[in-house]
């Protein structure tokens, strides 16, 4: 083992050291202490993903064993790592914007009595991720894959006494497992097609199976298809893409901190990961790319009309994210993996920075989430304010910001694409960049423009609060109180966060879309789907691109929304009450997000406990218990107690009866 | 050999022995000796089985650390003993098992110490006689010995309705165990006259006797593991179990049905078994899915935990009857992490119950307040019973779903729904009763695990986390014995047409 190696697994052993400190020994270390370890131990963790990342650019990609978990008679299974251009692009990703929530966690957290475990928590979800991107094969993968869904799990339901969180937490593992048991399947498959779990086998083998029917008894269906799709409903489940996008938006019910690492920034792009790591063999399945595309569009268009009408400051972004992550989806199904991998990269900053904004003002509302209770907070959160704003910016697609140059490409990629569902894709993501700027804006304006609306009444927020209800806290700002910008640990990952939503797209797209960047990671048959070669083709150098935006339709249509997004809600708020009252059937749709959780309520919850319910008395208790087994007893116990009446202990039944048998017995002799 | 004695004979005589001292304590005026005396007798009979595992030859699939003695020439029964890849395991696991029991039963039982923790050595030691048996008759012995203490066990020291459950459980399994003895009088005959159980496996049986063969086995392992439909005794003998019953019920005496299929029913009978796997692939899946969702409504912690312990068991089942390595070793890691999983999930259990008197579900709610360590535990146990990677429970589990994908692909397909139902009914239970608000004073009183049982929780929770971080050690033991199997159970044991010279000419 070199020293190379040594240094992969320093990346996720750090966090997981932290974890461990944190959660066994935080409560006699303190809480200094605590925060100071893991935070050190991410920042070693992410210098050491430079270190990598350099080594990596010089050439130096690995692929090997760390040490062998299981063989059985006919493979062996390692825990190993992979080390090139895509595991260490997401290695970056993940600790930095992990060491920006370990920074902020201090200010947020800091009168929270689970603060320990809190930290705890968001280290062992950085070794989480990192096990999954750094994996060389499947079952660590897998591996990761669960142990982020773990850690979500512990996260979504960290304040344990709210009934709304540990729904939400229960939900969002249970739907997580529905995509596994599909993810778990592709896995299965992928053993017994190609006798190894490891990724470069794997692919290596992947061109020799095309046209091939899998070995699915009754169902005929290529095998590279079913394989990719049972994978990608994996995908579907963590990168909640519809129809199981449900858990995200109530797993706003966790701590902000963990919204923006796990559920904005890094755990629901590993879906968009894995697609990526597993390019060579979707290239090879154009019924799965479609599937992808069609799938990536419905979750772009609508999860973002229900960020529209959501008055919860989280729930605005959370809807946000499916929207986005829709995006990135399209992105893959259009083949073009690394323009999603650079709106995943982008959106994690933007994003996460977008969350820890809201958490900012969250935190200067004295955790009060609702947007009709804040208003003109710009001018006492000068920060956090600039900040969101160049979130904001950076989201909607303004030219220059790096959110543009993801965006923009991707929608570009889309209309290049000739598969079938490609046309529904480009128009949906195309009407997504208006609901986007909508949103988006309407958000921002509510926010730090117009009327100062808080302080008001004591009662006036409805929504729930985003912390501890044992803390004595009253909750929103009493009359008079004026809300105060966050500490320096809560907006120092503010400004360094709003650095990349601003720059990263420029500096990047070039090395990464066009300069041969994920060249051999990144497989892609030019031939069946050229979107990236044309791509390449067209374009014009990265400040070119910005200043041809400028002066073009879409651009324009979206300075429209954000001015129309201000007219509605700044001057004159009685037009969106009035779209409120005229469109009521639409407006209780979208109010009921498509009514998808009261069907999963009544069908799959209320079913499962139905049958169970029916089975359980049916089945155990009246047919096999009663019936078989206490049935036989009684049976039993009715023919001995038939035989028991013969033994009445009068001599002369007994007399009578053996004098029977004697002639029973002389007949049978006689006739015999 | 460990000072000059054969290892297997101490492993089963050291338990059983000490329990007898422990018994010879008297009455309860006597019962720290009794507990310090079974806690030595059982630590004593966990460390003699180590070289078991130390000196385990991996590379042998024959039997090892054999010892065969006369016991009864007029039958030509012997006392032989000897394991292989597939049992030494268990023995470990059974022996491993003892001091945690009478550990977990260390201040709460507090009447008939000494008979209680006695009965728990004795099971100990004969448990470890029927992996270790490798005569007929002896193995018919231990078999039906292992019932009297658990009889005992449910019967003194159990709940209300303790001698339904007991005399359920009694009968359930005897009757099983009858048909068992009637197959071996006829391999008896067959194989001149021998108990010996390595003859049977090379004795030639011709299609139909094997049928029969068959079935008799399966009677008696289907109603141990227990396969849908046999399964009912369990829950009511969980129910009624105090808790270091339950823990051996489930951590061992259910390895022990499931034990029989491989060392009897698939290598004496191939091609019967081969013949009726669809059957047990049926009934396994059914216990999967079927029992799967039954544990959902359960109310009652212990009989949730005990319709889960069938559906995991169904994934041995299912294991063993796709007939390829990966379904074989992986429902044998999915045997020893039940028994660790399910030991804990039971112990935790018993944690609640000693303090509130209550298993239903209802009663309890934000126990995590009062319990935040015990909840960690009991929160990471639950991460294992439903399979979580990482966990000794995710291990078993994906072999087998990798195994039933080779074999038929709708097999996986069914059997994976326990990734969202063993969720479901764990986490539901989870939640119910450690998150929320604290629910009622009784919870407002709770205590947070002592020394005692941190220390029990601390040692099952390192073997969850390293069996999942490192199964390798597991697994490798039984290669060359499941292999060996597998070609085994692959070629026909029906006997060839002997033709007769005239016809050929």
């Amino acid at each position: 083992m070199n020293n190379m190696q040594n240094l992969y697994l320093l990346v996720p052993l750090a966090p997981l050291f932290g974890a461990l400190i944190a959660g066994l020994f935080g409560k006699y270390i303190g809480r200094t202490w605590t925060h100071r370890i893991t935070i050190l131990m991410v920042a070693v963790s992410f210098a050491a993903s430079i270190y990598i990342f350099q080594d990596v650019m010089a050439g130096h990609t690995f692929n090997g064993a760390v040490y062998q978990w299981i063989s059985t008679g006919y493979i062996s299974i390692d825990v190993g790592f992979l080390i090139d251009q895509l595991t260490v692009m997401m290695m970056l990703v993940v600790t930095f914007v992990s060491l920006m929530v370990h920074i902020y966690t201090i200010g947020y957290m800091s009168d929270d009595s689970g603060y320990q475990r809190f930290f705890s928590y968001i280290s062992l979800f950085t070794f989480s991720m990192l096990m999954l991107v750094m994996s060389n094969n499947f079952m660590q993968l897998f591996f990761g894959w669960e142990a982020v869904g773990l850690v979500s799990y512990l996260l979504i339901g960290f304040w344990y006494d709210r009934p709304t969180a540990i729904y939400a937490n229960l939900k969002a593992f249970l739907v997580n497992r529905v995509g596994d048991f599909g993810f778990l399947l592709g896995i299965g498959l992928i053993l017994m097609v190609f006798g190894t779990l490891d990724y470069k086998a794997v692919f290596a083998a992947a061109s020799a199976h095309v046209g091939m029917f899998a070995p699915i008894p009754g169902i005929y269906v290529d095998t590279l298809t079913a394989i990719c799709i049972l994978l990608f409903i994996g995908a579907m489940g963590k990168s909640a893409q519809f129809p199981l996008h449900v858990w995200l938006p109530d797993s706003m019910e966790g701590p902000t901190p963990i919204s923006a690492l796990i559920h904005a920034a890094t755990m629901v792009t590993a879906g968009i990961f894995m697609v990526t790591r597993m390019s060579p063999l979707f290239e090879l399945s154009d019924t799965a790319l479609s599937f992808v595309m069609v799938i990536g569009a419905i979750t772009a268009l609508f999860m973002g009309f229900l960020g529209i009408i959501q008055n919860d400051i989280k729930r605005v972004v959370a809807y946000s994210t499916l929207s986005q992550l829709g995006y990135m989806t399209v992105a893959l199904g259009a083949s073009a993996y690394s323009v999603a991998v650079f709106h995943l990269m982008t959106h994690a900053f933007f994003k996460a920075l977008l969350f820890l904004a809201a958490g900012s003002v969250i935190i200067g509302m004295h955790h009060d989430q609702d947007m009709r209770n804040m208003g003109g907070l710009r001018k006492y959160m000068p920060i956090t304010w600039i900040t969101s704003l160049i979130g904001s910016l950076a989201l909607i697609g303004t030219p220059f910001l790096s959110g543009f140059y993801s965006k923009d490409s991707i929608i570009e990629a889309v209309g290049m694409s000739h598969l079938p569902g490609a046309t529904f894709a480009y128009y949906a993501v195309v009407a997504g960049v208006f609901v986007t700027a909508f949103y988006s804006f309407r958000m921002y304006f509510l926010v730090f423009h117009g009327e100062e609306r808080f302080g008001k009444s004591h009662d006036a927020h409805g929504h729930h609060d985003d912390h501890h209800d044992d803390h004595g806290h009253h909750h929103g700002l009493a009359p008079g109180q004026k809300p105060h910008e966050s500490p320096w640990v809560v907006t120092l990952p503010l400004i360094a966060l709003a650095v990349p939503s601003l720059a990263i797209g420029y500096f990047a797209i070039q090395p990464m879309l066009y300069g041969g960047f994920f060249e051999n990671v990144v497989f892609v048959n030019h031939e069946a789907h050229p979107v990236m070669e044309e791509l390449k083709h067209e374009f014009p150098g990265a400040a070119a691109m910005a200043v041809h935006a400028l002066s073009s339709l879409p651009f324009w249509l979206a300075v429209a929304v954000v001015v129309t997004a201000w007219f509605f809600y700044m001057k004159k708020p009685a037009i969106p009450a009035w779209f409120k009252k005229t469109f009521s059937v639409l407006d209780t749709v979208l109010e009921n997000k498509y009514y998808f959780d009261r069907f999963n309520d009544w069908f799959f919850a209320g079913g499962a406990r139905g049958l169970s319910r029916m089975l359980w008395k049916f089945g155990d208790v009246k047919l096999i218990d009663g019936l078989i087994v206490n049935g036989s007893a009684k049976l039993v116990g009715k023919f001995s107690g038939a035989l028991r009446k013969v033994q009445t202990g009068y001599i002369y039944h007994y007399a009578f009866a053996m004098i029977i048998g004697v002639f029973v017995l002389l007949a049978m002799r006689k006739w015999l | 050999m460990i000072f000059g004695l054969p290892i297997l004979s101490v492993a089963i005589w050291l338990p059983i022995l000490f329990g007898v001292l422990v018994m010879a304590t008297g009455n309860d005026r006597n019962a720290p000796l009794a507990r310090v005396l079974a806690l030595v007798g059982g630590i004593l009979g966990f460390l003699v089985t180590l070289p078991l595992y130390t000196g385990f030859d991996k590379l042998s699939s024959g039997m090892q650390f054999v010892e065969n003695v006369e016991w009864i020439p007029h039958f030509h029964i012997n006392y032989s003993l000897g394991v292989d890849g597939i049992s030494v395991l268990f023995i470990l696991l059974n022996s491993f098992f003892t001091p945690l029991v009478i550990l977990a039963g260390w201040q709460v039982i507090e009447k008939r110490v000494s008979q209680y923790m006695a009965a728990f050595l004795i099971m100990s030691g004969i448990v470890n006689g029927v992996f270790a048996a490798l005569d007929a008759m002896l193995f018919y012995v231990f078999w039906e010995a292992m019932l009297i203490p658990m009889f005992l066990i449910i019967g003194v020291w159990g709940g209300p309705n303790r001698v339904y459950a007991a005399v359920k459980f009694f009968l359930y399994t005897l009757l099983g165990s009858l048909l068992m003895l009637i197959a071996f009088i006829y391999l008896y005959n067959q194989s001149g006259n021998s108990f010996s159980i390595l003859a049977y496996h090379a004795l030639p049986i011709p299609r139909f006797e094997q049928i029969l063969i068959f079935i008799a086995f399966f009677m008696a392992f289907a109603v141990k593991v227990p396969m849908f439909p046999v399964h009912t005794w369990l829950p009511d003998a969980h129910v009624e179990a105090p808790t270091g019953g339950s823990v051996v019920l489930a951590a061992i005496m259910l390895k022990v049905g499931a034990y029989g299929f491989l060392r009897f029913s698939m290598p004496i009978a191939p091609d019967a078994s081969h013949e009726l796997s669809g059957v047990m692939i049926a009934l396994s899946l059914v216990a999967v899915v079927y029992i799967g969702l039954v544990a959902l409504m359960q109310a009652d912690m212990k009989k949730l935990v005990a319709y889960s312990s069938i559906s995991h068991m169904g994934f041995v089942t299912l294991g063993f009857f796709i007939f390829n390595a990966y379904g074989i070793e992986g429902a044998l890691l999915q045997m020893i992490s039940h028994g660790f999983v399910s030991g804990a999930l039971f112990l935790g259990i018993g944690v609640l119950y000693d303090r509130v008197h209550s298993r239903q579900i209802a009663d309890y709610g934000g126990v995590a307040h009062k319990m935040p360590v015990f909840a960690a535990f009991f929160v990471m146990f639950a991460m294992a019973n439903s399979g979580l990677p990482g966990t000794s429970g995710f291990v078993g589990e994906f072999l087998v779903i990798l195994g039933a994908v080779k074999a038929n692909f709708w097999y996986a397909f069914l059997a994976a729904t326990t990734l969202i139902f063993g969720a479901a009914y764990t986490l539901w239970m989870v939640k119910r009763v450690f998150f929320g608000a604290i629910a009622n004073e009784h919870v407002e009183q709770l205590q947070d695990v002592s020394m005692r049982e941190k220390v029990i929780l601390l040692i099952l929770a390192l073997c969850v986390l390293g069996m999942g971080l490192y199964p390798l050690p597991f697994s490798e033991i039984m290669h060359t014995s499941v292999n060996d199997l597998i070609n085994h159970v692959s070629s026909s044991k029906i006997p060839a047409m002997v033709m007769p010279a005239a016809a050929i000419n």
